[in-house]
Order: C-alpha cells, then sequence, then structure tokens
C-alpha cells in the first residue's frame, strides 16, 4: 500500500503539464476545446496532430498563457494558468522555448543577434551570452552562419535560428506549432531529429503537426483531437486518418 | 535592471530610431510642426502681453491736494497710497517741477512773461499701478481720503488695456489648448502606426518571457528621443526667426521700438525651451507608454 502511494507521488512530481477538464470558448462560433483531459510527463515527446479546426493551436496558446481557459484548470511547472496573475506570466513562460511554423525572428537582426536577444530578456551577462550563444549555434549548425541576416537564410536554417533562440534559455518545455509546415521534407527530417536530440538530453518536446510520415515514422506518443476532443492518445502511436 | 540590460535598452531605443526612419520622420515632423506653430503663437502671444503690460505701467492716476496742505500731511498722505497692494510706484511731483514739465511741453520759451510759478496749487502724486483693472478701487480710495482735492486717471485707457489684456489670455488658452489636442491626436496616430508595425517584435517578445517593463523601455526611450529632437527643431527655427524678425524690425524701424518695446529673445526663449522640451518628450513618452500598453496583453 505504502508502495503504491509513493509511485503514486512520484508520478505527480513528474507530471509536467496537467490539463483537467479543459473547455475553450471564443466568444464567436463553436467551442474551440471541450472537455480536453491531458497529462504529459516530464522528458515525454509528443505528437498533437490533428486537422484544422480541431484545436491544436487554441492548446499551444492556452499552454502559452496567450488565452485563458473558459472552465476546466491547466498547470504547467506548478503553474496554475486559469489564476496566475499578468506579472507572473514572464517568469513562466522563461521555463518554455516555443517554434512556430513561420519562424518569428527579428528580421532587422543577424542570427546571433535574434538568439542573443532570447538570452537578453533574461537578462544573462554580456560575458554568458557570448558564451551561451555561439555553443548554441553550434547545436543547431549555424555557427558559421552568425553574422547572417534571416532573409540570407534558406527555410531550414531559419528554423534552426527559432530553434536556437527557444534553446539558449535552456526551457524545461519546448512547444513547437508545426515546425516543419514550411519546410521541405530534408530540412523537415533535420528539425525532427534535432527535436529528438533535444528530447533525449531532458527536455519535454510537444510538436503540433499535420506531417504523417514525421509522425508515423517517429513512433513517440500521438495525441489526436477532433473537432477541440482528444479522440485518441497513444504511446508510440501514429497519424490517424479521418476518414 | 542589471546595468548591461539598462544599457542595451538604451542602445535599442536609440538604434530603433534608425530601424524604422519613415515611422521616425513622421514623427518627428508631426511633433516639430505642432510645437512650431505652439512656439510660433507663443513669441507672439508674449511680446504682446509684454507691450500691453508696458503701456498699462504707463498709465497713471494723479492725486492733487487741498490748497495749503502742510508737507507733513502730503507726505502721510504719500505713504498711506504706497502702502495700498496695487500700487506699483509713486512719484511726487512739486509745484516747481510741474511748472518745469509743463514750460518743456508747452512754453519752449515763452514763459518769460511769467514772474511767479502759475501752478503754485499744482503739486501732486503720479501714482502707477501693477494691475490697472484695480484703477477704480484706488480712484474711490483716494477720493475718499482727507486733504486730497482731485483725482486725474484715465478711464478709457484703463479699461481698454484690461480688455485686451483679458482678450489676449482667453484666447491664448484657447488657441494653445487647441494646438495641444491637435498635437495629442497626430501624434498618437504616428505612434499606433510605428507600433503596429512592430507588433510582431513586441509578441515575440513576450513569447520569451520578456517582462512589460522590458518590453516597453525601449519604445519610451524611443518616444522621449522622438519627442526631444520634435522640439528641439522647432526650437532652434523659431530661435533664429526671432533674431532676425527683431534686428530688422529695430534697424527698419525705430519708432516703432521707442513705442512698442519687445522681448530679447533670451526672455522668449527662457520660458519657451523647457516649456517646448517638456511637451515633446512628455507626449512621446505618454504616447509610447499608452501605445505599447495594448499589445502588451499577450
Amino acid at each position: 500500500m505504502a508502495g503504491k502511494k509513493k509511485r503514486k507521488s512520484t508520478a505527480a512530481q513528474n507530471e509536467i503539464i496537467n490539463l483537467t477538464n479543459v473547455c475553450k470558448a471564443y466568444s464567436t462560433g463553436a467551442p474551440a476545446l471541450k472537455d480536453v483531459n491531458l497529462h504529459i510527463n516530464r522528458g515525454e515527446f509528443v505528437f498533437i496532430v490533428g486537422d484544422s479546426g480541431s484545436g491544436k493551436s487554441t492548446l499551444i496558446k492556452l499552454l502559452l498563457r496567450e488565452l485563458t481557459v473558459t472552465s476546466g484548470s491547466i498547470n504547467v511547472m506548478g503553474y496554475d494558468l486559469s489564476r496566475i496573475r499578468h506579472r507572473k506570466i514572464p517568469k513562466f513562460r522563461r521555463n518554455l522555448g516555443v517554434v512556430f511554423q513561420d519562424f518569428r525572428l527579428l528580421k532587422d537582426r543577424n542570427v546571433y543577434e535574434n538568439v542573443a536577444f532570447a538570452q537578453r530578456i533574461v537578462q544573462k551577462s554580456g560575458k554568458e551570452i557570448k558564451r551561451n550563444v555561439p555553443s548554441m549555434l553550434a547545436v543547431v549548425g549555424l555557427a558559421g552562419k552568425y553574422k547572417a541576416k534571416p532573409r540570407q537564410l534558406s527555410g531550414g536554417e531559419q528554423q534552426r535560428v527559432a530553434l536556437a533562440r527557444a534553446l539558449v534559455n535552456q526551457p524545461t518545455i519546448l512547444l513547437a506549432d508545426e515546425p516543419t509546415g514550411n519546410l521541405d521534407p530534408k530540412n523537415s527530417w533535420e528539425i525532427m531529429k534535432l527535436l529528438e536530440q533535444i528530447n533525449e538530453n531532458g527536455t519535454t518536446v510537444i510538436v503540433v503537426t499535420h506531417n504523417r510520415e514525421i509522425v508515423n515514422a517517429m513512433q513517440k506518443r500521438v495525441v489526436t483531437l477532433k473537432k477541440g476532443v482528444v479522440i485518441s492518445d497513444e504511446e508510440k502511436g501514429g497519424y490517424i486518418d479521418e476518414d | 535592471m542589471r546595468i548591461s540590460s539598462f544599457f542595451y535598452t538604451l542602445r535599442q531605443g536609440v538604434r530603433n530610431l534608425f530601424r524604422n526612419k519613415l515611422f521616425t520622420l513622421a514623427s518627428i515632423a508631426t511633433i516639430s510642426a505642432c510645437l512650431f506653430l505652439f512656439g510660433l503663437f507663443y513669441a507672439v502671444v508674449t511680446n504682446f502681453q509684454h507691450i500691453v503690460k508696458n503701456a498699462q505701467q504707463g498709465v497713471s492716476v494723479s492725486v492733487f491736494f487741498d490748497e495749503g496742505l502742510d508737507e507733513s500731511r502730503i507726505q502721510q498722505i504719500g505713504e498711506q497710497i504706497a502702502r495700498r497692494t496695487e500700487v506699483a510706484d509713486l512719484v511726487f511731483v512739486s509745484a516747481d517741477e510741474a511748472w518745469e514739465e509743463f514750460k518743456g511741453d508747452y512754453l519752449e520759451g515763452y514763459e518769460d512773461g511769467f514772474t511767479e510759478n502759475p501752478l503754485a496749487d499744482s503739486a501732486h502724486y503720479d501714482i502707477y499701478l501693477s494691475d490697472v483693472s484695480m484703477q477704480p478701487a484706488l480712484v474711490t480710495y483716494l477720493e475718499s481720503m482727507e486733504g486730497v482735492s482731485k483725482v486725474n486717471r484715465s478711464e478709457l485707457v484703463a479699461t481698454t488695456l484690461t480688455g485686451v489684456n483679458a482678450l489676449i489670455a482667453y484666447v491664448s488658452v484657447g488657441i494653445i489648448a487647441i494646438l495641444l489636442a491637435v498635437s495629442v491626436f497626430l501624434i498618437s496616430n504616428t505612434v499606433i502606426i510605428g507600433i503596429s508595425i512592430r507588433r510582431e517584435e513586441i509578441n515575440i517578445m513576450k513569447y520569451i518571457g520578456a517582462t512589460d517593463f522590458f518590453v516597453r523601455s525601449p519604445f519610451v526611450i524611443e518616444g522621449m528621443l522622438i519627442g526631444l529632437i520634435g522640439a528641439a527643431l522647432p526650437l532652434g527655427v523659431i530661435y533664429g526667426m526671432y533674431n532676425i524678425v527683431l534686428t530688422y524690425v529695430t534697424e527698419r524701424f525705430p519708432m516703432l521700438t521707442t513705442l512698442l518695446s519687445f522681448l530679447t529673445v533670451q526672455e522668449v526663449f527662457g520660458v519657451l525651451t523647457p516649456v517646448s522640451i517638456g511637451i515633446g518628450v512628455g507626449i512621446g513618452f505618454l504616447g509610447s507608454i499608452v501605445t505599447v500598453r495594448r499589445y502588451l496583453r499577450v
């Protein structure tokens, strides 16, 4: 009995994201998420899949605390996101790394500055920035292009910069919203390999994607959403066809 | 905030000026145009007020005494008048001085026929007021004094000057209020356009975990710098123009300067410089704070 209790508390300690009966409705239209329950442990790699309008982006926005739940509760790393105060949000977000489909780089700054920018926001010293940024650029394979502006890079390279920016502050969780959406298959695979490598180093990775091939090939946990409802949650799952 | 972060924020504020050249130029031009009109209006109005004030100071009330009134009573009357708050200056004119002045003004060498002073009872006080609108109250008081035979005053000049002064005050407050309202409207529109261009940048900063203060600071520094430059430019132009106009008027119309006295460039800019810079920097500060705030709820 005591052993069971201990296992339960270890599991709770391991849990890094906990969504309980989460509903999200926008002021107009149908609800985006309905009664979603999702538990993600520290160090997991999870794909969130589903067609357009299934609620994937809403879920990411809720996890970023860009949106608030209509009902239910979200707990990320001990932060209750339905109750968190506005001034505490920056501190919470520093635990997350975010990568978007459209990269969202600062176009007027070079690769180095784009990555250093994330370190400046968390008020790292100049010395730390000079040490961390080049090593992170080396991890994503862009050490030689630190002076280039985003427009001088390919889509895959821009996504690597975005990844370096997301990782340089050593986040506990990496949220990637369609990270391969604008990339060709070769670059898509390279980005996914990087994400896998990051996950192996202990970061929890959550990837929202449409990419059937990648999901099926990687054999990771797959959560499928349909019209705002979780219709499947499988360890080593695959992409579920709507038809 | 770390010192390195402080300098980074400062550098970003300055760099923002160059990153968005078009926005920067549009904002500076808007603030400059508004503050130029404000400065020009201020220079004209203050000079006008100065001229009116000088004219007011020239308006005097003369108090004459009963025939044979002894000197000690005259002195006592003078002391009583000088104690009143609306009195700026009090000048005693003796009968002899009055006669000398009269001779100089009107007789010009034909005074030989007078063996005695015909203005023997014309000793009086000339009273200059600090506020000409107080003239009726002073006159009533003077007329009630024992030993005073007559009080001369120019009611028309006093009421005209009082009216002109009030008119200038109302018109200038009205025009300055309109100018400031127009400035705030134009500048806030320009800032809104500039900030919406950088909405994505603000979003990225917020996603990474930047505090509102960190996001806002470079924009506030940028806004204040735009305000400072926007104030400095029209000040320089008005300074140059004022000097040129003043030199032109004094050289070409010397007669005018004997009648009207203009404020020196130092007197005008002693007030105009801090006020314009305060308005420019203040508008830049408030404009950026208010506009960035709406994008911080990410």
